[in-house]
């Protein structure tokens, strides 16, 4: 099934986007997917934990996937970090994240 | 003036298989690479990571493609200038190019081969204001080098690898070490945090964990850091000083590339799918840094993209020389150096 996710870009605008739940993806190509960024400045590694471009602020209270050690050590790296930051290429898309909602972190 | 028949700017996969590519035509290559070593994402990022995508290989280490991608083009005897960004092109009146790196390093071919992936890779600087006016008055990116250091004090930033070396090393050259990060634990190698423990112990780092440096001050010249600590209660420490080197990894930019008046979109250079040229005829664009209609970053692709590439810069070099693709199990592959690999010839002999 398609979930609804709303996510605001970096210039502050929202969007609610349907993400597929049976693709095997994550919420950072969900927002290349939409183009909600432009390319080459999110998901720069390709999803592996590992640059920080995916960066997002989580505003719903969504019970999220554990944190790995590499996103917790990426993150503990990475700037404008907050206590709700999680990876985008981390998050993958599953039924239970219906209605989620996260905010792009800016681009550095 | 370094000269060659093909300039590749971009040593990762994409880069190493031109040069294969382009010796099967005779053709000499040099690649300039921002890294201090080949193989670009591949060896900088994830040398360790398996790729399943290669064709003829199920499973292969990125650092162990990149290790066969030099065996396969070592008889082609390739160029290197590493460690340098291509800076500035010129195009001369003979229609030949000069790329000039940050270093001042000079390459002349008649054929630029752009395959920079996502562009050069720069030092993550932290958002700290006045960052810039410190740049080279105190704060660096990057350790060149390690004598700048002796007997003065330094504080490094970060978590990783390179923010553990360092503050091992500049632990016996300079006069005061402080290492910030911003959690308790470290990211490295476990000799090298062990390393720092000891170091820490003995009095010779001192370690500000978790902590974050807020604040940089000083005249011309950094003279001193803000830094806060944040346990339970938060704390601010001023620390005076010489030297301030935030490590916090590598990020790719498109960087100079961009002002080369070539035609971007999205982060990318616009190329045909005919042959992977650009809008200025003579530079190409090939693998991850290139854009078309349903382009597909995938190393693979980028091979491809090479392999057409090097035909047309072939006919762009030699217009007038006729020319038709060989299959290297016929043709063998015949190295600059001298080397010959050829399918053994099969023996016409009676059996009596």
């Amino acid at each position: 099934m398609d979930i609804k996710i709303k996510i605001t870009d970096r210039e502050g605008v929202t969007h609610e986007v349907e993400a597929p739940t049976d693709m095997n993806m994550n919420l950072m190509e969900v927002v290349r997917a939409y183009e909600l960024a432009p390319e080459g400045t999110i998901g720069v590694c390709g999803g592996m934990a590992m640059c920080a471009s995916c960066q997002c602020y989580v505003k719903s209270d969504h019970e999220l996937p554990e944190m790995s050690d590499d996103e917790d050590a990426m993150l503990a790296e990475a700037f404008n970090v907050e206590d709700n930051s999680r990876l985008g290429c981390q998050i993958h898309m599953t039924e239970e994240l219906d209605g989620l909602e996260v905010e792009l972190a800016p681009e550095s | 003036m370094i000269q060659t028949d093909i300039l590749i700017i971009g040593a990762g996969p994409t880069g190493l298989f031109a040069v294969f590519e382009a010796g099967l035509l005779q053709l000499k290559c040099h690649l300039i690479d921002a890294l201090p070593q080949p193989g670009g994402q591949c060896a900088e990022i994830y040398p360790k990571k398996p790729i399943y995508d290669i064709p003829g290989f199920p499973e292969v280490l990125a650092g162990d493609l990149v290790e066969n991608l030099m065996k396969q083009i070592e008889p082609f005897q390739p160029g290197f200038t590493l460690g340098e960004r291509a800076d500035t092109i010129e195009k001369l009146d003979d229609g030949t190019f000069i790329v000039t790196t940050n270093k001042g390093t000079q390459h002349k071919a008649p054929i630029v081969a752009i395959a920079g992936g996502l562009g050069s890779f720069e030092p993550r600087k932290p958002l700290l204001e006045n960052l810039g006016k410190f740049e080279d008055n105190g704060v660096a990116y990057m350790i060149k080098d390690p004598e700048v250091y002796r007997d003065k004090k330094v504080v490094i930033a970060g978590g990783g690898d390179s923010a553990l070396d360092w503050s091992i090393f500049l632990a016996d050259v300079a006069s005061e070490v402080t290492l910030v990060h911003r959690r308790n634990e470290f990211r490295g190698a476990l000799d090298s945090v062990e390393k720092v423990q000891q170091l820490k112990n003995k009095g010779k780092i001192n370690l500000i964990t978790p902590g974050e440096i807020v604040a940089l001050h000083g005249e011309a010249q950094l003279e001193s850091v803000l830094v806060r600590k944040k346990t339970t209660a938060v704390e601010d420490i001023k620390l005076e000083v010489d030297h301030f080197i935030p490590l916090f990894g590598l990020s790719p930019k498109l960087g100079p590339i961009g002002d080369w008046g070539l035609e971007i979109e999205k982060n990318a250079i616009k190329v045909n799918t005919f042959d992977y040229q650009t809008n200025v005829p003579g530079i190409y664009a090939i693998g991850d840094i290139n854009t078309y209609p349903g382009k597909l970053k995938l190393i693979l692709c980028g091979f491809h993209e090479a392999t057409l590439m090097c035909q047309s810069a072939y006919q762009r070099i030699f217009p007038d020389k006729k020319y038709v693709m060989k299959y290297t199990t016929v043709g063998g592959v015949s190295g600059f150096d001298g080397s010959k690999k050829e399918a053994p010839k099969a023996v016409v002999k009676a059996i009596e």
